[in-house]
């Protein structure tokens, strides 16, 4: 273990040490630890997409359907499986079971991906989102349109903490590695990617199985912090949400996802004064965005510190290749 | 229960001539720009209040009602296309040469802008289109026709076969078919790209615009969320005949239309609708990825 890499998990462990402390003391409101947990789980939602529409160039609509569906099923497992006993003993392992359940839907979505790409891929993952939110609001056992409570507050910030760490740790592992180019050569150019032999349909599969996985725990992180669920609440507005985050903080960075989920998040809690129209600045803004900047804040550069030393001088070469063929 | 059949089938050409007209928009729209233009729905939501307004204002007046419906419908057809145009304008034009992606998200954006602004300025309170016709029931043996429902279909159709014409005969849709075609080389043929993307804009959302007046006579209830069901619907249905192609698009509108009329016959509730619609994009995209009617193109190396 390098001097880097101890500093790093001593900065981990004081993080976890100063969740639990803010959150044991009261220093902060209820409020505020609320609006910092929205910002983990988002940020977990936003990197998720990332590795879809960033990294790998698709463009997914869709991926609030995934964040149902991790909602739901953690939520059976703690209210329906569990009946609310030994909740931080079982929490955890609903997240797992609810992000590998999720994970697993992902096919009916990766599948369609072989054949078509661009417009058509994007219509595909608009209709799953609709058809999740379909089907839920037609089970009864679920509550259908009313929706489903009864979950214990078991979300909290040192919970939240890991998940994002984990997040991090396995995206910007992932995308520097051999899975990574490969990965990044299927945005590039699919017909290169394959005739280098890239197993392209491989790696879609992997990325969305991937993807999914996380937006399922971020679902299930999200049920047990609001504590009441419905189907609307993962309509395709939560969608065009995480869409915004991923191009507001930019594609194809870690950072930048991390920090367009936190800008966004708090920006629009401190635009709650203006009432409605608050929802009215919010796509403003997007669309002001997307004239002025159309490559989000970080604009596909990457915090020197996520990047692997031996990689840091050949990823600024990589940057501008990547700026040039992104039209 | 042939006399049920046929009387959905009825209510079915009435709601895909509805659709028909929103998703003509969506589909000339990208046509020529290669962009979904998720905006239209909200596009359509709008000109139904721009119909609410003008009936209100035209009603106060005495003129005799038949002028009052055109009149009603005229000033939405041109509101709607103004608006449009604006939009265009000041939102697209910006990033016509920027990644597809931000046009399209820009599009998602104007879309919640649309929805949110008339909300925080006109409110959530649902409003009542006044009913501009008398409505008079017809009796064909057992089957029930009313005056609204034929009005409906037949303008449609007429609006239809006009669009179909002026794409195919004139000057300004063999533009349109050069420019979605090829921009540069329509644009080195003199053809005024600029002014082209713009009239297609106006065309389509004119053509919405009346299907806002045609629906609230309908279904006479406005809401400032209205447009979000009846545009996805309208999109799925121009993606299922393939999106693009204009024809395409009104086949996609009667199939889903149908879709919709008969779930509650075959299944428990009206609320398996979406999903079943859904499923049907589902399955046409992974048989036929370019829709029904689309064209198959081939990607270039």
């Amino acid at each position: 273990m390098g001097p880097k890499s101890r500093i790093t998990l001593v900065l981990v462990i004081l993080g976890f040490v100063l969740c639990i402390l803010v959150e044991r003391s009261g220093l902060l409101s209820a409020y505020i630890l609320q609006i910092s947990m929205y910002v983990g789980i988002n940020i977990i939602l936003t990197l998720s997409l990332n590795l879809v529409n960033g990294y790998m160039g698709e463009f997914s609509v869709g991926h609030a359907g995934f964040m149902a569906i991790g909602a739901y099923v953690s939520s059976i497992i703690t209210v329906r499986v569990f009946h609310n006993q030994m909740g931080p003993l079982v929490f955890p392992l609903a997240i797992i079971v609810a992000g590998i359940v999720t994970a697993a839907t992902s096919f009916v979505v990766a599948f369609p991906s072989f054949r078509t790409r661009g417009d058509y891929l994007a219509i595909v993952t608009l209709a799953f989102n609709m058809i999740v939110k379909s089907v839920l609001e037609n089970i009864d056992a679920l509550g259908g349109p009313r929706g489903f409570m009864g979950m214990g507050r078991l979300t909290n910030l040192a919970n939240v903490y890991a998940w994002c760490l984990v997040t991090i740790f396995v995206v910007r592992n992932l995308v520097y590695s051999n899975f990574g180019r490969a990965v990044l050569s299927i945005r590039e150019d699919e017909v290169a990617s394959n005739l280098v032999s890239v197993n392209t349909r491989q790696m879609k599969i992997m990325v969305f199985l991937i993807a999914a996985f996380f937006a399922g725990i971020a679902g299930a992180l999200f049920a047990h912090v609001m504590q009441f669920i419905n189907p609307r609440s993962f309509a395709i507005q939560k969608s065009t949400d995480i869409l915004v985050m991923v191009y507001l903080g930019g594609i194809g960075s870690i950072f930048g996802s991390v920090l367009g989920a936190t800008v966004y998040t708090v920006l629009l809690e401190l635009l709650r004064p203006l009432g409605v129209w608050r929802w009215v600045v919010g796509p403003i803004m997007l669309v002001v965005l997307m004239i002025c900047r159309p490559t989000g804040i970080m604009g596909l550069k990457e915090l020197t510190g996520l990047i692997p030393r031996e990689e840091r001088v050949l990823g600024k070469k990589e940057e501008t290749d990547v700026v040039t063929a992104s039209n | 229960m042939i006399i049920i059949l046929l009387q959905q089938m009825l209510n079915g050409l009435q709601l895909g001539s509805v659709y028909a007209l929103i998703a003509l928009g969506y589909t000339m729209v990208y046509g020529i720009l290669r962009l979904i233009n998720f905006a239209h729905g909200d596009i359509f939501m709008i000109s139904c209040y721009f119909g609410f307004f003008a009936a209100c204002a035209f009603l106060s007046n005495s003129i005799p009602t038949w002028l009052t419906f055109i009149a009603t419908m005229m000033v939405s057809m041109l509101l709607t296309a103004l608006v449009s145009v604006l939009i265009e304008r000041v939102a697209y034009k910006p990033l016509r040469y920027a990644p597809k992606v931000s046009a399209v998200i820009t599009a998602l954006g104007i879309g919640l802008f649309l929805e949110n602004f008339t909300l925080a300025t006109l409110g959530p309170t649902p409003r009542g289109m006044p009913a501009l016709l008398p409505n008079i029931n017809y009796r064909l043996g057992a089957l029930s026709l009313s005056s609204v429902q034929i009005l409906i279909i037949v303008i449609s159709i007429v609006l239809m076969v006009l669009l179909d014409r002026v794409v195919q005969k004139t000057m300004t849709g063999m533009a349109m078919r050069a420019v979605s075609y090829d921009k540069p080389t329509a644009s080195l043929m003199g053809v005024p790209v600029d002014g082209i993307i713009s009239a297609t804009f106006a065309i389509g959302s004119a053509v919405a615009g009346a299907g806002g007046v045609l629906y609230s006579l309908a279904y006479p209830i406005i809401n400032p969320y209205m447009g979000v069901r009846i545009g996805w619907w309208a999109f799925i249905a121009a993606v299922i005949g393939g999106i693009g192609n204009v024809r395409g698009a009104m086949l996609g509108s009667y199939i889903l239309a149908f879709v919709e009329v008969f779930t509650p016959m075959v299944l428990p509730s009206s609320t398996y609708r979406d999903f079943v619609a859904f499923t049907v994009l589902l399955i046409v995209l992974v048989v036929r990825p370019t829709g029904l009617m689309g064209r198959v193109t081939a990607q270039k190396v």
